[in-house]
C-alpha cells in the first residue's frame, strides 16, 4: 500500500516537486506523471485530521496512503501511569462521539479482570445508554456522510435529533459528549426521575425521524448513484483486514459481538443483525439505518424491563486486579472495540492495549478506493465512519 | 431637457434599436446596479431559505432578520487582505475573475425585461447570449490554472468539461424553441430575444406548452442543463466543497473571490432569464389570451402593488412578533422602516396602476405597462432562483463521470429527439 513513487516520498517529507513556485523549468508543468494530491489533515471531508495522500491519474485513484497520528495523545501509555479508576475518563476521549461505548468496554474489561459482575440494573442502564449512544453516533455519521456526498440538509436533521440523546446523557451524568457514565463495577449514578419516560418518549420521537432521513436519501437517485457499487469490499477481504462493525456486516458477514459474545445484558434482548449483500457504500448506509431501528428495539425492551436493585457491585476501594491478562471486546457503533489489559498485580495496568475499530477499518480504505474517482474517496472515508480520536488515540 | 433625452420617452424601441446612446447607457447602469443588488439580496434569500429548509434561522443578528448581512459581507470582503499565492501566475490570476464577471454581465445587454426594456435588441440575441455566457468557463479554467495548485486545477478541469458538454444539450434545446418561432405565415423564425417573446405573443401560447409535451421536454432539458452550466448543486463539482475544498477558487480570497460569487449569481439570473424568455413568455403576464379585457388588465396590473403590500405585511408581522425587549428596539425600528418603505413602493405602484390607465392621464399608460412587463419577467426569474436554492437543499452532488454521462447520454439524445420531433410536427401542421 505504500506509494513507491519518489514524489510520494517527497510529499511525505514535506517537499513537493510537482507544483512548486515559478523557478521550475516549464518541463515540470508539462509532464504527464501521476498527480499526487495531499488530502488533509485540514480538509472538510477527512473527518478531523486524517491525511490521505492520493495518487491520481486524472481523477482516477491509483493508490492511497493514510498518514495518521495528528491527534495522537498516547492514551495507551497514559494508562500505564494511572490507576484503573483514574484511567476510566480517558477512554471517552478516544471515540468521542461514542464515549459511552468506550467506557462500557473498559469497565467490563476491568470487571472481568477483577472477576466481579455488575448488578442487573446497572447492566440494563449500560445497555440503554450504549444503544442511545449508538444511535447518536450513527446520526452523526449519517449527517457528515451525506454532507460529504453533497446533501446538506440531513446533517441538520440528524443533529436536531441527536440533541435529544445528548440531553438524556446530560441529565443522567452531567456531561453531553465525554460522559464517563459508568464506573468499574456498575454505575455511579442512579437514573434520574423520569428517565424511563424520557427514553420512551425519545424512542417514540425518533422513529419517524429515521423515516424522515430515509425519505431524503434512500430512494434518491443521485444518492443511489453516488453510493451503489462504490467502495465495494467483499466479506473475506473484510475478515482478512480485520474490518468489523457495520462495514463487515454490509459485506454479508453476520458478525456482531452483541450476539456472538454477548456482554452486558444483550443476551436478554431480542434484536436482529442487519446484514448487507454487496458490501458497497449503499449497503453500509442501509445497514446502519436499520441498526438504528434495532437499537431502538433494544432500548424499548431494556426500559420496559429495567429491574430494581443495586447499581454497583462490591468493588474494593483500591482496585488491584490479580496478576493476569484479559481481552474483552464489545460492539461499539464503529465495530469491535477491544481492550487487552495486562495486570502485574499493582494498582496500575502493566500494559493496556486498545483495539480501535476505526483504526482497523481505516485499513480497508485503500482496497475500497482503488480505481474509483476523487469524489468517491470522500464518500468511502465517510462510509467507513472513522473518528480520528480513536484512530490516533 | 435635451432632445436626445425626451425624444426616446414613449418609444416602443429599445435604446439600441433607436440609436439613442444616452438611454442605452442609462439602461446599462440601471441593469448593472440592479443585478448587483439582486445578487446581494439573492445572497440573503439563499441563506434564509436554505436555513429554513434545514430547520435553522439563518442570519438573524446583522439587522432585523439579518437584512443587513449582505452589506456586512460585502464590507468584510472588500476590506479583506488580497492574497495572491507565491506560485501563481499573477497576471492571469488577476484577470480570471474579471473574465467571468464580464461574461456574466455582458449577457444582460440583450435580456428583454419588456418589449422595449432592453439595452439592445440584437437580431442574433440568443446566439450572442449563449456565446458570451460560455466565455464564463474561460474565467473558471484560467483561475484554476493560474492558482498553480492541485485542487483548483482539478476543479477547473471538471468545470470546463462540464460546462462544455452541457452547452450542447442546452443549445439543442434552445434551437427547438427557436424553431417554434418560425411557425407563422412567413415561415421565418427569429434569433432576437424580443422577437422570440413576440412570437409567443402572436401564437398565443408560451413555448413550454407548445406541441405538448415537446416544448415541456425541451424546457426541462434546458432547466437541467442551466443548473450544470452555472455550476450549482447538484452539479457543483467544480467547487465541491467536501472534495476539492473550494474547487477553482480555493486560492482566491476577499474581493477577487467575491467577484467569482457575483459572476456565479449573475449567471444564474441570466440563464433563468433565457429560460423565461424562450419558454415562459418573457414579459407576458399569465393568461393573456384567456383572461382578456380591460377589467382583467386592471386586476393583473394591480399585482405588483399587491406583491409589495404582501412583503410590507410580512415585515410588519415580523415587527409584531419580535420579542418585547429593549435590546430589540433598534431592530424593530429598522424592520418597521423597511416595512414602510415597501408599503410606500406598493402605494406608488397602486397609484400608477390606477391613475395610469387612460392615455390622457398624468402618468402615461406606458409607465404602467412597463412596470407590468418588468414585474412579470422578474417574478418568473425569481421562481427559478427559488428552484436553485431548493435543489441545493434537497439533492446530493452528482459525481463527475455520472454528470458527463447524464449530459451526453441522456440530455443530448433527448434534446436531439425533441428538436427533430418539433421540426416534423411543425412541418405537418403548417
Amino acid at each position: 500500500m505504500t506509494l513507491s513513487d519518489e514524489n510520494a516520498a517527497n510529499i511525505v517529507a514535506g517537499t513537493t516537486q510537482d507544483h512548486v513556485s515559478g523557478n521550475d523549468s516549464p518541463k515540470t508543468y508539462l509532464d504527464s506523471n501521476e498527480l499526487i494530491i495531499n488530502m488533509g489533515p485540514q480538509h472538510p471531508a477527512t473527518h478531523g485530521v486524517l491525511r490521505v495522500i492520493l495518487k491520481l491519474d486524472g481523477e482516477r485513484v491509483l493508490g492511497t496512503e493514510c498518514v495518521i497520528g495528528y491527534l495522537h495523545r498516547g492514551v495507551e501509555k497514559i494508562a500505564e501511569n494511572r490507576t484503573y479508576a483514574m484511567f476510566n475518563p480517558y477512554v471517552d476521549r478516544m471515540d468521542y462521539v461514542a464515549a459511552v461505548s468506550n467506557g462500557l468496554g473498559y469497565c467490563e474489561a476491568v470487571e472481568k479482570l477483577l472477576n466481579v459482575e455488575a448488578p442487573a440494573r446497572a447492566k440494563y442502564i449500560r445497555v440503554i445508554l450504549a444503544e442511545l449512544n449508538r444511535i447518536a453516533s450513527h446520526q452523526l455519521w449519517l449527517g457528515t456522510h451525506a454532507l460529504d456526498i453533497g446533501a446538506m440538509t440531513p446533517l441538520f436533521y440528524t443533529f436536531r435529533d441527536r440533541e435529544e440523546i445528548l440531553k438524556i446523557f446530560e441529565k443522567y451524568c452531567g456531561a453531553r459528549l465525554t460522559t464517563h457514565a459508568f464506573r468499574i463495577g456498575g454505575c455511579l449514578y442512579e437514573t434520574y426521575a423520569g428517565f424511563e419516560k424520557e427514553v420512551k418518549n425519545f424512542v417514540k420521537f425518533v422513529t419517524p425521524k429515521i423515516d424522515e432521513y430515509e425519505a431524503l436519501l434512500t430512494g434518491n437517485r443521485i444518492w443511489m448513484e453516488r453510493t451503489k457499487n462504490v467502495g465495494v469490499i467483499s466479506g473475506p477481504d473484510c475478515i482478512a483486514l480485520g474490518v468489523t462493525g457495520p462495514v463487515l456486516r454490509a459485506s454479508g458477514v453476520q458478525w456482531d459481538v452483541r450476539k456472538a459474545q454477548p456482554y452486558a445484558a444483550y443476551s436478554e434482548f431480542e434484536f436482529e443483525i442487519p446484514v448487507g449483500t454487496t458490501g458497497d457504500t449503499y449497503d453500509r448506509y442501509l445497514v446502519r439505518m436499520s441498526e438504528m431501528r434495532q437499537s431502538l428495539r433494544i432500548i424499548e425492551q431494556a426500559v420496559n424491563g429495567l429491574p430494581e436493585g443495586p447499581i454497583m457491585a462490591k468493588v474494593p476501594k483500591v482496585i488491584k486486579p490479580p496478576v493476569g491478562e484479559i481481552y474483552h471486546s464489545i460492539e461499539s457503533p464503529k465495530g469491535e472495540l477491544g481492550y487487552f489489559i495486562v495486570s502485574d498485580g499493582t494498582t496500575q495496568p502493566y500494559r493496556l492495549r486498545v483495539r480501535p475499530p476505526s483504526f482497523v477499518n481505516l485499513q480497508a480504505l485503500d482496497v475500497m478506493v482503488r480505481g474509483l474517482l476523487v469524489a468517491d474517496v470522500v464518500a468511502v472515508i465517510g462510509t467507513i465512519d472513522i473518528v480520528l480520536g480513536e484512530v490516533d488515540r | 431637457m435635451p432632445d436626445f433625452v425626451t425624444s426616446y420617452l414613449g418609444s416602443t424601441l429599445t435604446p439600441g434599436e433607436a440609436g439613442n446612446q444616452f438611454w442605452a447607457l442609462v439602461y446599462v447602469f440601471v441593469i448593472f446596479a440592479g443585478v448587483s443588488l439582486a445578487v446581494m439580496s439573492m445572497n440573503w434569500l439563499e441563506r434564509k431559505a436554505l436555513a429554513h429548509f434545514q430547520i435553522r434561522l439563518g442570519p438573524m443578528r446583522t439587522g432585523p432578520h439579518g437584512l443587513l448581512q449582505p452589506i456586512a459581507d460585502a464590507i468584510k470582503l472588500l476590506l479583506k487582505e488580497d492574497i495572491i499565492p507565491a506560485g501563481a501566475d499573477r497576471f492571469v490570476f488577476w484577470v480570471a475573475p474579471l473574465i467571468g464577471l464580464l461574461a456574466a454581465f455582458t449577457v444582460y445587454t440583450v435580456i428583454p425585461f419588456g418589449p422595449s426594456q432592453a439595452v439592445s435588441d440584437m437580431n442574433i440575441g440568443i446566439l450572442f447570449m449563449l456565446g458570451v455566457s460560455s466565455l464564463g468557463v474561460l474565467g473558471v479554467v484560467v483561475a484554476g490554472w493560474a492558482s498553480n495548485s492541485n485542487y483548483p486545477l482539478i476543479g477547473a478541469l471538471r468545470s470546463s468539461a462540464q460546462m462544455v458538454s452541457y452547452e450542447v444539450a442546452m443549445g439543442l434545446a434552445v434551437v427547438s424553441a427557436i424553431l417554434m418561432t418560425s411557425l407563422n405565415e412567413t415561415g421565418t423564425g427569429t434569433l432576437s430575444m424580443i422577437g422570440i417573446v413576440r412570437a409567443q405573443q402572436e401564437q398565443g401560447v408560451w413555448f413550454i406548452f407548445k406541441f405538448f409535451p415537446l416544448g415541456l421536454i425541451a424546457f426541462i432539458v434546458f432547466a437541467i442543463a442551466m443548473v450544470a452550466e452555472t455550476n450549482r448543486a447538484p452539479f457543483d463539482m467544480a467547487e465541491a466543497e467536501s472534495e476539492l475544498t473550494a474547487g477553482y477558487h480555493t486560492e482566491y480570497s476577499g474581493l477577487r473571490w467575491s467577484l467569482f460569487m457575483l459572476a456565479e449569481y449573475a449567471a444564474m439570473i441570466s440563464v433563468s432569464s433565457i429560460a423565461v424568455t424562450l419558454w415562459l413568455g418573457g414579459w407576458m403576464r399569465p393568461f393573456s389570451r384567456l383572461l382578456r379585457g380591460s377589467a382583467w388588465d386592471l386586476i393583473f396590473s394591480l399585482f405588483p402593488a399587491v406583491t409589495f403590500m404582501g412583503l410590507a405585511a410580512v415585515a410588519f408581522v415580523g415587527v409584531v412578533r419580535m420579542p418585547r425587549r429593549s435590546d430589540f428596539k433598534v431592530q424593530k425600528i429598522g424592520l418597521a422602516v423597511f416595512g414602510w418603505l415597501l408599503g410606500f413602493i406598493a402605494l406608488m405602484l397602486l397609484i400608477i396602476a390606477i391613475a395610469g390607465r387612460s392615455n390622457g392621464a398624468a402618468i402615461p399608460s406606458t409607465v404602467n405597462q412597463s412596470i407590468g412587463y418588468i414585474y412579470w419577467f422578474l417574478l418568473k426569474v425569481a421562481v427559478f432562483m427559488y428552484l436553485f436554492i431548493w435543489y441545493r437543499a434537497t439533492w446530493p452532488r452528482y459525481r463527475f463521470d455520472q454528470l458527463m454521462r447524464v449530459g451526453w447520454k441522456v440530455l443530448l439524445p433527448i434534446s436531439l429527439t425533441v428538436l427533430v420531433a418539433t421540426a416534423i410536427v411543425g412541418i405537418l401542421l403548417s
